[in-house]
Formats: C-alpha cells, sequence, structure tokens
C-alpha cells in the first residue's frame, strides 16, 4: 500500500503573535513544531505501512527549516520525504498550494493520502480537501476511524453533533482528527536511521510551476484588542453567586 | 454588483439551521446598501415548505433543488450540483456557514470554481468600492486576516454566532425556481453508509450562545453533573478544557481551544479552568467571560469580565439556584 502523508510546520501552540514592521506575522524566535493535527496523520500512515506493507513518503512545503519537520516524521517512522522549498510560495494562497501539492502526489504512486484536519497556523481546513479535488479523487474530512480492506476504506468522520460512516475506494485523501490514534514519539534508533532515508528537495520550477496566480489577497492583518481583566466579587459564595447573577442580568444584559 | 450574495442553506430534518438565518440576515442589509439581490439555495429531499422560511429571512430568490440523493449532505454530489448552479447564476459572492459540512463542501467547490476561499470568517463588510471584504481568525485567534478579491465570485465560510438573526418578516416574498439535481456520475465516489447524531438537548458548542466550561478543577467526569444542572436552566452548552478531556472526563468533541473548537458566544462560563493560552485561543473573542476558580492568581481572570475566587463545587450549584430565580421571574 502506498501512503503519502502531508504535513506542515506550523508555530507552537504557546507562541504569543506579533507583527513586523512591515505588518506581517513575525516568525523570529518562534519554536517550530509539527501541525497536531499532522502527526495523527503520520501516525495512521505508518500503521497502515505496518499492517498492509508498502511505504509511507512524507511531503511538505514550506521554508528550508520545515526539513526538521519531515525528518521528525521519518524518524517516526515514514519512509521517504519529500519538501518543497520556494521564495515563490509567498505569492500563492490555497488555490495554488492545493495545485502544486497536487503536481508533487501525482509523481509518487498513492493509494491512501493523509493530512491533518487543519493546520493551526494560518491554515484554514482546505488544502487537503482541494488537493483531493485537483486530482479527481474522493476525501473523507475529520476522520476520527479508519479501516482499510483490500482497496477500499471505511472512515467514521465527525460532524456537528455526531459522526458519519462514509465508504470510499483508493485513491483517497482522508484529514486526520484528534482521536484518530495516539502518535508514537521517534525511538533514538529511528533518528538514526531518519539520517539516512531519502529526503527529496522541490523548487516551483522543477514541478513546472511559475509563482503568483493568487485568488485570494490578504490586504493586511490585526491583533484582537487585549482584554482586561474585569471585576473580581468578594465575599461569601453565596452572596457573590447572588451578585454575579445580578451583573449578568442588568449590567452584562446576556441573563 | 447587481448578481447577488449566493446564501448556501444548510437544513437538517427540515430545520434550516441558525448559522444559515444569520448569512441570510446579514447578507439582506449588505444587499440593501448596495442594490444587491440575496439568492438562498438549498439542497435535500422534501424541502419545498422551506421557501417562504428563507424569504421571510431576507432571500430575494429561492433556488430549490429536491432530490433523494441529496437527502444526506455528500461532498461529491453537493459539489456536482453547487458548481453548476454558480456557473449558470454567476453570484457575486457565495456564503455558507462554517459547519462540518460546510468546511467539507467549500475548498472542493472553490477548487472547482478555480477560485479563492476566505474560511471561518468572523467579519465581512464592504470597502468603498462595494467590494466584500472578510476577517478571520488566524493562529486560534490570536491575529486576523483581512481577506479580498478581485475574483468572482468571492466564497466565504462564515463562522456561526458571528451575524445577528433578523427576526423574519412574513410578508417578504421571494421568486421561487426548482432545479434538477444535476449530479455528474464521477462526482458519486464517496459512499455514506451511516449518519449517527447523538441525541442532545443541548445545543451545539460551536452554536451556543451561553458556555459553561469545566475544566481539571471538575476532578472527575462524574462531577460535570453540577455544570449540566447549570447549562440546563439557562439553555447553555458544556465545553471542556484538554486536561479535562485528556483525563477521559470529557469527549474531544466537547473540547474549546486551540486544538479543539473555536466558540464565541454571547457568555462563557469557565469553572475549574486556568486560562493556558491554548484555552483563550478558542473562546477569547467570547462577548462576556466569567471564571469561576479557587485560585486568585489564576490566568482566566486577566480575561474575564466577572470572576469569583472559590471553590467551584459551592459556587456552581448556588449559581444554579441564583438563575432558577432569574429565570422563573
Ligand atoms: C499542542 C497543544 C495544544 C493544546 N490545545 C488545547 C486546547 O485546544 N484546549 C485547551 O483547553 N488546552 C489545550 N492545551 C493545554 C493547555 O496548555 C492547558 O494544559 C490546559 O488548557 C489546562 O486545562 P485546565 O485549565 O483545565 O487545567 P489546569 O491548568 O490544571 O487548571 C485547573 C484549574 O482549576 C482550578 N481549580 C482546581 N480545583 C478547583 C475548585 N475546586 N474550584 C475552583 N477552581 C478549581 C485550579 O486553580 C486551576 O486554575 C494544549 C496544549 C498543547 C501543548
Ligand atoms: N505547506 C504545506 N505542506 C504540506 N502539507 C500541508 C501544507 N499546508 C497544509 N497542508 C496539509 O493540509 C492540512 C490542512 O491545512 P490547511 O488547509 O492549511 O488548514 C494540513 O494539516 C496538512 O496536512
Amino acid at each position: 500500500m502506498n501512503i503519502v502523508v502531508f504535513i506542515k510546520q506550523t508555530f507552537d501552540t504557546e507562541a504569543k503573535i506579533v507583527l513586523d514592521a512591515s505588518g506581517k506575522i513575525d516568525a523570529n524566535g518562534v519554536n517550530l513544531i509539527i501541525n497536531p493535527y499532522d502527526e495523527y496523520a503520520i501516525e495512521e500512515g505508518i500503521r497502515l505501512k505496518e499492517k498492509n506493507g508498502g511505504e509511507v513518503t512524507v511531503v511538505s512545503m514550506g521554508g528550508s527549516r520545515a526539513q526538521e519537520a519531515v525528518r521528525t516524521a521519518l524518524a517516526m517512522g515514514a519512509d521517504k520525504g519529500v519538501l518543497v522549498s520556494d521564495p515563490g510560495l509567498e505569492n500563492t494562497d490555497e488555490f495554488g498550494r492545493a495545485q502544486i501539492l497536487a503536481k508533487v502526489v501525482a509523481d509518487i504512486p498513492h493509494d491512501v493520502i493523509l493530512a491533518g484536519r487543519i493546520a493551526i497556523d494560518d491554515g484554514a481546513s482546505q488544502i487537503a480537501v482541494r488537493l483531493a479535488e485537483a486530482l479527481s479523487i474522493p476525501s473523507v474530512s475529520s476522520v476520527i476511524k479508519l479501516e482499510v480492506a483490500g482497496t477500499q476504506a471505511t472512515a467514521t468522520r465527525e460532524i456537528d453533533g455526531g459522526t458519519e460512516l462514509i465508504e470510499v475506494s483508493f485513491p483517497a485523501v482522508f484529514t486526520a482528527q484528534k482521536g484518530l490514534n495516539d502518535p508514537r514519539y521517534p525511538s533514538v534508533a529511528g533518528i538514526m536511521k531518519a539520517k539516512k532515508k531519502p529526503l527529496k528537495s522541490l523548487t516551483l520550477a522543477d514541478l513546472g510551476f511559475s509563482a503568483g496566480d493568487l485568488k485570494m489577497v490578504i490586504n493586511q492583518y490585526s491583533l484582537p484588542t487585549p482584554r482586561k481583566a474585569g471585576r473580581k466579587i468578594d465575599g461569601e459564595p453565596a452572596q457573590a453567586a447572588s451578585e454575579l447573577a445580578k451583573l449578568l442580568r442588568e449590567e452584562a444584559k446576556v441573563l | 454588483m447587481a448578481k447577488g450574495i449566493m446564501i448556501i442553506v444548510e437544513q437538517r430534518n427540515l430545520q434550516v439551521r441558525k448559522v444559515s438565518l444569520e448569512l441570510l440576515s446579514e447578507a439582506r442589509k449588505i444587499a440593501d446598501q448596495t442594490g444587491e439581490s440575496v439568492v438562498a439555495v438549498v439542497l435535500g429531499q422534501g424541502i419545498d415548505e422551506l421557501a417562504p422560511t428563507l424569504a421571510a429571512s431576507g432571500a430575494d430568490k429561492v433556488i430549490v433543488i429536491d432530490d433523494a440523493k441529496l437527502a444526506e449532505y455528500s461532498t461529491g454530489a453537493y459539489t456536482s450540483v453547487l458548481n453548476k448552479i454558480i456557473r449558470k447564476e454567476e453570484p457575486q459572492a457565495v456564503l455558507l456557514g462554517n459547519t462540518a459540512a460546510g468546511k467539507d463542501l467549500a475548498p472542493r467547490l472553490a477548487q472547482r470554481l478555480g477560485i479563492g476561499l476566505a474560511s471561518d470568517c468572523t467579519g465581512m463588510e464592504i470597502d468603498s468600492a462595494n467590494f466584500l471584504t472578510f476577517k478571520r481568525p488566524i493562529y486560534a485567534g490570536k491575529a486576523f486576516a483581512h481577506l479580498t478579491s478581485n475574483v468572482r465570485p468571492i466564497m466565504a465560510t462564515i463562522r456561526p454566532n458571528t451575524f445577528p438573526v433578523t427576526p423574519p418578516d412574513a410578508a417578504r416574498q421571494a421568486e421561487v425556481v426548482k432545479e434538477a439535481a444535476d449530479i455528474d456520475q464521477a462526482d458519486l465516489t464517496a459512499i455514506l453508509k451511516e449518519v449517527a447524531i447523538a441525541a442532545s438537548k443541548r445545543p451545539e458548542l460551536t452554536e451556543a450562545n451561553i458556555i459553561v466550561s469545566g475544566g481539571r478543577g471538575m476532578k472527575g467526569p462524574e462531577n460535570y453533573s453540577i455544570l449540566e444542572d447549570l447549562a440546563d436552566v439557562i439553555g447553555a452548552a458544556v465545553g471542556a478544557s484538554r486536561a479535562a478531556v485528556d483525563s477521559g472526563w470529557k469527549e474531544h468533541k466537547f473540547q474549546v481551544g486551540q486544538t479543539g473548537k473555536t466558540v464565541a458566544p454571547t457568555l462563557y462560563i469557565a469553572c475549574g479552568i486556568s486560562g493556558a493560552i491554548q484555552h483563550l485561543a478558542g473562546m477569547g473573542s467570547s462577548k462576556f467571560i466569567v471564571a469561576i476558580n479557587k485560585d486568585p492568581e489564576a490566568n482566566i481572570f486577566n480575561v474575564a469580565d466577572y470572576g469569583i475566587v472559590g471553590d467551584l463545587f459551592e459556587v456552581v450549584p448556588l449559581l444554579t439556584e441564583e438563575f432558577k430565580k432569574l429565570v422563573n421571574e
């Protein structure tokens, strides 16, 4: 079974967001991690390989530091890595990025494509579904259980207030939601092995793209107005509860 | 912008979802300013009777696509039908709710149409040239991106609870058009085997007006009953921090935060939650925040409009009694 896993390197969830002099998100000094949902995707890919044989290729697009993310995935047990890195990526949006990633996949044998439900940085829950469309194959979003039999999969997906059970034939894209599995940590042996695993670098030109087909334009970034500490209500619990109820009705007018 | 703002309406069991009514209400306001028309598109089976509701909520035109194959949401069939409707109608803008179905449908539809998509927006405005601009939270609400596009239609999914619902006007009329479901066989590749909706008398977390959330301070799953009692008095949803979810006290679907749900209710009541940055990311845009925590130094107090320093096991039941009094007044 040939498995392709898409991973993005994102800011650590602890990161505080500030804007730089040009009004863009400042990445200076920020810790980078593998997008948490993509860890479930990697783990699922490795488990599918362990059960069914085959190969797991990890694909990431980003700056040169994204190599670390790919190496981590290789250390967890993936077999090969591909990194798409190009200054021209600055000027792409979700539409273009999905086209580029679809081109990468087209050259790799694939039965199962795994991605995260959302990238927790500027992610929009778009890339994986757009990628499936670009490849004209089905996708199942927000998967919490994946069962594979032959060339078919039954996926349980989370919907508002419940779940759906969906059957698809390969090739197909699945996006991972928390609950799918518990991702493993790379072992020391895994980290050593990862150093020797193949990691291919590609530019936009290698893939036949020239940058700059923006469908959506970001005019500016802004930061939320910081919340201020409000009022602490003192007194005995009974008195405080009564005071709070009164404030919610009369001052906040929310009850 | 004469061609209109198109709202893809979501319905479940013949109930129009609240977020769709929110979108119709806001689109109506914008349309009235720009001389635009509002087009509602609704897909499903046996849905004729929804047209008057959509007209009353602001639609000038209602397109009904009624077919057994559309009874339940499916990515392929819905994309197939809507792609054709949008190409035919050529609207200026297409709006969907950022629900499970909206999140799944919008990117595929956008890719097929060769257009951009502003996801999970919490703001929509018109600029001086009558172009729509969208505001969307990034980094789980730690920043915002402001987007627009020259490509038409401009497409966006809007987070539930972003806009108020205007009371329906039963006198409003709309042109009602029935279209056949033209589904390409190639789009029917995923087969829906089963839908399981958990019975719950409480509102969906992302749609709730009030949320009562419990963290590690709840000490165990059995204690959530005191939050549920409080929630039921005021019609609230119940949420949880990741610490509570990781302890196995609550399912992940109840988790609020950077790796859970992002919520923006009118009132968020945090009980036994310390206020970690990842939790605040998910609920920081709530209109009012109440914190109940026994640690006066807890970070949650730095963002709470009202706080009670105390033992939640004492305070919450008392608050339930106070709310009962208010509701019965
Ligand atoms: C990658 C990543 C993603 C994350 N995503 C999320 C996320 O989506 N959502 C999320 O919530 N967290 C998330 N976290 C975890 C986050 O960092 C915190 O660990 C978590 O929010 C803490 O939960 P808590 O406030 O319930 O627990 P704690 O921090 O342990 O706080 C418990 C609070 O309860 C109070 N308390 C205890 N007993 C009582 C009592 N009897 N009465 C009143 N108060 C009491 C204590 O004073 C304390 O303030 C994430 C972390 C990482 C690394
Ligand atoms: N630059 C990227 N490189 C590789 N995979 C990506 C990239 N961006 C997004 N993805 C994948 O698509 C998923 C959804 O991302 P997004 O649409 O940005 O929220 C992520 O969890 C990744 O699996």
